[in-house]
């Protein structure tokens, strides 16, 4: 799962793990999991709910340690040095975190000193990221008045404040309209063809994952069931087959149980809160 | 907008270790106090409680006569536990917010920056004891529209200030451990009135230790109520009534301060499990 954008010695990847798994009490949620993604790639990780998606993007994320296996992020292993990969990702979590009580500015006006830039840099990194992201006219506004899309550009904007060189995002379009979800997608190519950002999301919606991902792999019950580009797997499924396709025929093909209570309480009050 | 031009780590500030996290302390309380300044409608209504107390309880207490308050008249006498009881009551919910911010993905992004874990916790008791200090002046100017005798001393006040400031930080952690250990509004709310009550009464809020039944005193001796409800009559009070030096007074706050810094600072990032 490597591109053109390789780089060269210990950082050949910007995303590899070997064997990561995490169980919780008599769950597997993640079983063996090998990745490897190049640098400046766009990974779509799918899966029903449930498949251990989001537990693999908190591990990757340094927000929880895997049970064994290893994994690096830019280089550094998740667990040993897992302060010098905070410095190095962005993570745009599922629900919608950017703080509706504060503006679109001092939102990202927090990013930028968690992440200890200086003050003599903030200001125009602050103008220069939320221009790219197109809503630097609101800047000044309540977030709790922007739009869905104005909201995960935000969102976008401040994991990107320090420049990382990988992105995390969990459902980054999951609630927008149409309109609002291409603005979404043409920012995060811009990000990956202007800064050979490497991006890992996860995604329900197929066309994103079709239109999007340089390749996809598909978790069903904590275990890959298939990788690969899009095209392959489509044409590994049927000569007509579709995304849909594709995520049906490696998921069991069933209604799986998987997800609990608070994953669907939290898709759907981010789905609302957008809406 | 360009990664190459200037690389990630180009964005990262130096400077030592102790900076930083003085740094990040200071964002996060910052933008605490823009959200509460923002919409103070919460400072208003937690007036109301203290109000209460000293306007109907302390009134007709005070007429009954029947807690012995030595020549201190006994509005004056429960009004440092008022105050106290205010730090107590605004800060031990102030878990709830941290449950609700991991609700809404806020502490997800603050765990994945590279913030030091007891930086955020010191910002969030920061701006806990920011807001005590708005309890503090309320008392203050309910003390004077009742004509209650309170010290107007700077030293005398600022000892006071420092003392809600460290009350609340020490209500507002603790409120924060539980709320990493529970993790449900639910259950929270369930934890926290069955806290509040019995801090407030197993202390010298509104009655001495004197009058405590033998096993209600050792309870009271390990509340850290007491302990800050002490302080505060000593520094209020003119003459001073406290009971225990004020040295032992802060350094009681204090030791129990860093502790449950550092044992929230571990549990925080526990929440999101």
């Amino acid at each position: 799962m490597t591109n053109s954008h390789e780089q060269t010695g210990d950082k050949k990847y910007a995303i590899l793990a070997a064997g990561l798994t995490k169980c919780f009490g008599g769950l597997t949620a993640v079983d063996n999991l090998n990745l490897q993604i190049g640098f400046g790639e766009i990974f779509g990780l799918l899966g029903p709910n449930g498949a251990g998606k989001s537990t693999t993007i908190k591990m990757l994320t340094t927000l929880l340690e895997p049970g064994s296996g290893i994994a690096q992020v830019a280089g550094m292993d998740i667990v040993k040095e897992a302060a010098g990969v905070r410095t190095q990702i962005g993570y745009v979590p599922q629900m919608l975190s950017a703080d509706g009580a504060l503006t679109g500015y001092e939102n990202m006006m927090l990013s930028a000193k968690l992440y200890g830039m200086e003050a003599a840099d903030r200001k125009n990194r602050i103008a220069e990221t939320l221009q790219f992201m197109g809503i630097s006219e609101f800047a000044h506004k309540l977030v709790k008045t922007y739009s869905g899309g104005m909201i995960r550009r935000l969102e976008l904007a401040q994991a990107m404040i320090h420049r990382p060189q990988v992105l995390f995002l969990d459902e980054p379009t999951i609630g927008l309209d149409p309109v609002a979800r291409r603005t979404v997608w043409d920012r995060l190519l811009n990000l990956k063809n202007q800064n050979n950002l490497t991006i890992l999301m996860t995604t329900h919606d197929m066309e994103e994952a079709d239109q999007l991902c340089d390749e996809i792999a598909i978790l069903f019950q904590g275990k890959m069931s298939a990788a690969g580009t899009p095209l392959a797997l489509k044409s590994a499924v049927g000569a007509n087959a579709g995304m849909e396709e594709v995520f049906i025929h490696f998921s069991g093909g069933i209604i799986t149980e998987g997800g609990n209570y608070r994953d669907v309480r939290d898709r759907r009050r981010t789905a609302s809160r957008l809406g | 907008m360009s990664v190459t031009e200037e690389g990630p780590r180009a964005a990262l500030g130096n400077g030592w270790p102790l900076t930083r996290f003085g740094k990040q302390t200071l964002a996060i309380a910052e933008v605490e106090l823009r959200k509460l300044f923002r919409d103070p409608t919460e400072l208003f209504t937690r007036a109301v409680q203290p109000v209460l107390w000293l306007v109907i309880f302390g009134q007709v207490f005070s007429r009954v006569r029947g807690i012995p308050t030595g020549d201190v008249p006994y509005l004056a006498f429960m009004t440092p536990g008022i105050l106290a009881q205010s730090v107590l009551f605004s800060a031990i919910f102030y878990g709830i917010a941290v449950i609700w911010e991991r609700d809404l993905g806020i502490v997800h992004k603050l765990l994945v920056s590279p913030s030091y874990r007891g930086a955020l916790v010191l910002g969030k008791a920061l701006s806990a004891g920011l807001r005590g200090l708005v309890q503090a002046v309320i008392i203050y100017g309910l003390a004077f529209i009742m004509g209650i005798q309170v010290r107007i001393e700077p030293v005398a006040i600022g000892g006071v200030l420092f003392a809600v400031l460290l009350g609340s930080a020490i209500f507002s952690t603790f409120s924060l451990i539980i709320a990493c250990l529970v993790k449900t509004r639910e259950r929270f709310m369930g934890i926290g009135q069955v806290l509040t009550m019995p801090l407030f009464f197993a202390s010298n809020a509104i009655y001495p230790v004197a009058l405590m039944p033998a096993w209600l005193r050792v309870v009271a001796r390990v509340n850290p109520l007491t302990y800050l409800v002490d302080t505060l009559r000593g520094l209020m009070i003119p003459g001073g009534q406290n009971i225990h030096s004020f040295a032992l007074d802060f350094g009681v706050m204090g030791v129990l301060f860093v502790a449950m810094l550092a044992a929230a600072a571990r549990l925080y990032p526990t929440i999101i499990r």
